[in-house]
């Protein structure tokens, strides 16, 4: 039996477990028809050109981990970013871990959907934004959407700003031999709300994992949402993320997408501008090695004027890692006065390394200023000896220009802290002790 | 007078085409529709060869088995294959040897054009091979070109003479099965030019060729070859004008450019097919598959203008197989009203220290959606690739769209790729800084647009320069000075 059936087949166990009235569960059931239909994307469609999901299906996932299990937090605390105090909201194998995990209910909500879901305080978000961003049309979001039922929500009222940054994470233990994991996250701030969200997914053994996640995000008018993902995982843990984002007046929401291991990551990220003044920033860094792919598919739809995007993605590729970029903005007629900035560097290691770009635009209006880059090509030699001729080694020399390349990406990163660990995990990547922090 | 943009975009509405009359030539027209027996009859026609008949047929199997192609960002009534003419052709058909015994009308239709055969031979030196509706009635200076043994004339004839030379490259650059129309153009195509320059031949005149679609409901599909021998040298035109139609025209090109080692090919296209009407009512379908191969250290340079048809479905494209060979792509695409256009380039870089350079303009006024769609591919074996891509765009008024898919796949590490595009409309303070220099708003747009595609008119051949800047202005009249 192929994923696909499996999956399709098992829905009617996953209803068991649910309340079959809860006005949600409309939307898995057309959500799961959706599946059935379409099933996993091919390379046959646009979208997919370059990803394949071949490989995945056939692996025997399990949908339904069987085993709770407790780890100790000890043991996974380098996962964490422990530096800093923040709110917690930790799954392990899918299920909630409370003994890892910090919430709250203090002025806003840091929580899980499954109370969400079930709780009657929360049912009116629920209507209003439950599913309102993600697309209906998309298979794997509407896979997602049908076995919705746990992942992180979190809620920020008007004015509001939690006290610490979130970090969300995602821990496979590896008691299945292969697990397949599909969060679901909301997150909704309010008019002039603020938060910072950490999230992350880490596999602990090298067992196959594929997490399927969606993650739908609304901005209100002046809120700012900042949100970090870190994908550092095992070269056995796939992931597709798909990230909704919708934005109303002045609101601001960045995302910074760290891909830096895995085995094939999907990054599908939304930006829907449904009002005047929005900023959206999109940058992402990725550094991959081994047979690794990454593909990076971001679509940034400016619907109302005088809005600004901006995109920046760096990748190295090394060994026989294989990158793609596809980046759609598109402009609509009456979004004029629109910015929109996209850059897509890329340099190539090794002759096995493969990248493939496609910076897209679709624009209706005409008072814009839209404009796209795209390079490919490798370290300077002539910026390689100068630097050598200063007495740096090769190596520490070649990694001191890559910090530079991706530079630009990480400063922006608002938590110190991380940017701090992206930095070792980055140099650690490239197997180096900078003397010097970015 | 001043313009203000409002005015302009009217005065480009209202702009109709002026190019559009009808020559009344007695035809001699196929049944409409398609199956073995017309492709064998137009292989008969043509007096063609066994070989020739069996190509066409495997070519017309391979059709039968393809779907038309729907991921071009155009929308439009699909043609019903079965119900065109895939065969006319003028009813006298005698060989010319001078302007005088050719049919008055046919010249009058050149006249209105503005390209007089006589006029262009002597002043221009230009050798003009007349493809008036499929079969060329005119081929001229071919005597100069025969002393250097170069070999311009219509590919049925060269069918004919030369055999041996269309065998070995015939469909070698554009198999019959690369995709549906040049499947559908490999088994019907009606004629077309054959160009072929010997070893380390410079040819010493721009070879031009005009076609049209005269007959109504009559399909045209050329077949154009052009082999460039090691260290020879051509500079090839094609340019298109169509009469005014009603019903939509379909156009399925193919051209095929073959550059030996050391060779180059310069090949120039003015294309202004009939648009339709400012409601958007028909014009021309010009779905045309161009394609180039280069050998070591050859170059193969294509440019276009594109102001006319309906829809434009086009990707001149360079095979960079030699090494040190080197392609380019210089465009200039202009879509008002209702026009549609999908058109870029394909480079595939295959050799080592190979290069590529895309300069692609596009204008969109009216209602219209102009799409640039590229590819830039770099195999792992092509060391030390490098190219450079500009896509500009310019927007005329917020009822157009415009639109880049520019594909980048690099499987080289030493590869250098580099691509930009941006968009954007005639800037008001460029306007202003004219205006406040005493140019007024016409002539400021004009300067603008002008200075927009000035590096892609510039790579035209004299002759040809001319005559693209009339197209612009057609197309966009009022702003081009």
């Amino acid at each position: 039996m192929d994923l696909k059936e499996k999956l399709v087949s098992s829905f009617m166990a996953f209803e068991d477990g649910l309340d079959l009235d809860h006005p949600v569960h409309e939307e898995r059931s057309s959500a799961i028809k959706n599946f059935e239909t379409k099933g996993f994307p091919t390379k046959k469609d646009e979208a997919w050109k370059y990803t394949s999901l071949r490989g995945l299906e056939k692996i025997d996932f399990s949908i339904f981990p069987k085993h709770e299990t407790t780890l100790e937090y000890k043991d996974v605390k380098k996962y964490f970013l422990h530096e800093i105090d923040t709110y917690k909201i930790v799954f392990v194998d899918g299920v909630y871990s409370s003994y890892l995990s910090e919430t709250t209910h203090d002025g806003v909500d840091v929580c899980l959907m499954s109370s969400a879901f079930s709780k009657p305080m929360f049912k009116q978000v629920i209507e209003v934004y439950f599913n309102k961003a993600a697309s209906k049309d998309e298979s794997l979001t509407s896979l997602n959407t049908a076995f919705s039922k746990e992942g992180a929500y979190i809620y920020i009222p008007k004015n509001k700003m939690p006290k610490k940054p979130i970090q969300i994470l995602h821990l496979a233990t590896g008691k299945e031999p292969a697990l397949m994991l599909q969060p679901r996250n909301l997150i909704v701030a309010e008019d002039n709300a603020e938060v910072q969200i950490i999230e992350r997914h880490q596999s602990l053994t090298g067992n196959e994992v594929f997490t399927n996640s969606v993650t739908e995000i609304f901005a209100g008018k002046d809120a700012i949402v900042d949100y970090y993902k870190v994908q550092n995982d095992e070269p056995t843990a796939s992931l597709v993320d798909n990230t909704y984002i919708s934005q109303k007046d002045s609101s601001v929401v960045r995302v910074h997408t760290f891909s830096l291991g895995g085995k094939l990551i999907r990054n599908n990220l939304n930006f829907y501008q449904n009002g005047e003044r929005i900023d959206s920033t999109l940058k992402g860094i990725t550094i991959l090695g081994d047979k690794q792919h990454v593909d990076h598919h971001t679509l940034v739809h400016h619907a109302q004027p005088n809005c600004e995007s901006h995109q920046d993605y760096k990748g190295i590729f090394g060994d026989s890692s294989t990158g793609v970029f596809n980046g759609k903005i598109i402009v609509d007629k009456i979004a004029q006065k629109t910015d929109a900035f996209q850059q897509n560097n890329n340099i190539l290691l090794s002759d096995k390394s493969t990248i493939n770009s496609k910076p897209q635009l679709e624009i209706f209006a005409d008072d814009v200023k839209c404009s796209h880059g795209c390079t490919i090509g490798q370290l300077d030699d002539e910026a390689l000896f100068y630097l050598r001729s200063r007495g740096i080694p090769k190596k520490e020399a070649k990694a001191l220009l890559m910090y530079a390349f991706a530079n630009n990406v990480l400063e922006s990163v608002r938590i110190p802290e991380l940017k701090l660990r992206i930095n070792k995990i980055i140099a650690d990547k490239l197997g180096v002790r900078m003397g010097f922090d970015l | 007078m001043a313009y203000t943009e409002e005015e302009l975009k009217k005065e480009l509405e209202t702009k109709e085409y002026e190019y559009g009359f009808y020559t009344d030539i007695e035809s001699d027209t196929f049944p409409k529709g398609l199956n073995e027996d017309i492709v064998i009859a137009i292989s008969k026609k043509k007096e063609e060869p066994d070989w020739m008949t069996k190509w066409r047929l495997e070519a017309f199997r391979a059709w039968k088995e393809m779907e038309e192609p729907e991921w071009a960002n155009v929308k439009y009534q699909k043609p019903d294959f079965q119900n065109i003419s895939y065969y006319s052709a003028p009813n006298k058909k005698p060989k010319y040897d001078s302007l005088d015994e050719v049919d008055p009308e046919l010249l009058d239709t050149f006249k209105k054009l503005g390209i007089s055969v006589d006029e262009q031979k002597k002043l221009a030196g230009v050798a003009v091979d007349i493809v008036m509706d499929s079969v060329s009635v005119a081929t001229t200076f071919k005597k100069t070109l025969a002393e250097k043994g170069i070999i311009f004339c219509s590919i049925s004839e060269a069918i004919k003479e030369h055999p041996e030379l269309v065998k070995k490259y015939l469909g070698t650059v554009v198999p019959q099965r690369d995709n549906f129309y040049a499947a559908l153009n490999s088994a019907v195509f009606s004629d077309g030019s054959f160009c072929y320059i010997p070893k380390g031949v410079r040819c010493p005149m721009e070879l031009s060729t005009y076609f049209r679609i005269n007959q109504a409901g009559t399909g045209q599909f050329e077949r154009t070859l052009v082999i460039a021998e090691e260290g020879s040298y051509v500079s090839y035109l094609e340019g298109c004008t169509a009469p005014m139609r009603d019903e939509n025209q379909l156009h399925a090109a193919v051209v095929e450019l073959i550059a030996l080692d050391n060779a180059e090919i310069k090949y120039s296209t003015v294309q202004n097919w009939f648009p339709g009407n400012k409601e958007g009512k028909g014009g021309v379908y010009n779905f045309v598959t161009k394609r180039g191969l280069c050998e070591k250290h050859a170059k193969i340079s294509w440019t276009q203008v594109e102001t006319g048809s309906a829809v434009t479905w086009k990707y001149p494209s360079c095979i960079l197989k030699g090494d040190y060979s080197i392609g380019e792509f210089y465009s200039i695409a202009v879509t008002n009203n209702f026009q549609q256009a999908d058109t870029g380039t394909k480079m595939v870089h295959l050799g080592k220290n190979t290069k590529s350079t895309i300069i692609s303009k596009g204008i969109s006024a009216g209602q219209s959606q102009n799409s640039y769609r590229g590819l830039v591919q770099v195999n792992s074996r092509a060391e030390n690739a490098r190219n450079f891509s500009q896509c500009d765009s310019l927007l005329m008024g917020n009822r157009c769209g415009a639109h880049t898919f520019p594909y980048i796949e690099v499987k080289n590490k030493s590869a250098q790729i580099e691509h930009e595009a941006t968009t954007s409309k005639i800037g008001e303070d460029q306007i202003f800084y004219c205006n406040q220099r005493g140019i007024d708003t016409e002539k400021a747009i004009a300067l603008i647009v002008n200075g927009f595609s000035k590096e892609v008119l510039n790579k035209l051949p004299m002759e040809f320069a001319v005559e693209a800047q009339k197209l612009l202005e057609i197309s966009l009249e009022g702003s081009v000075g």
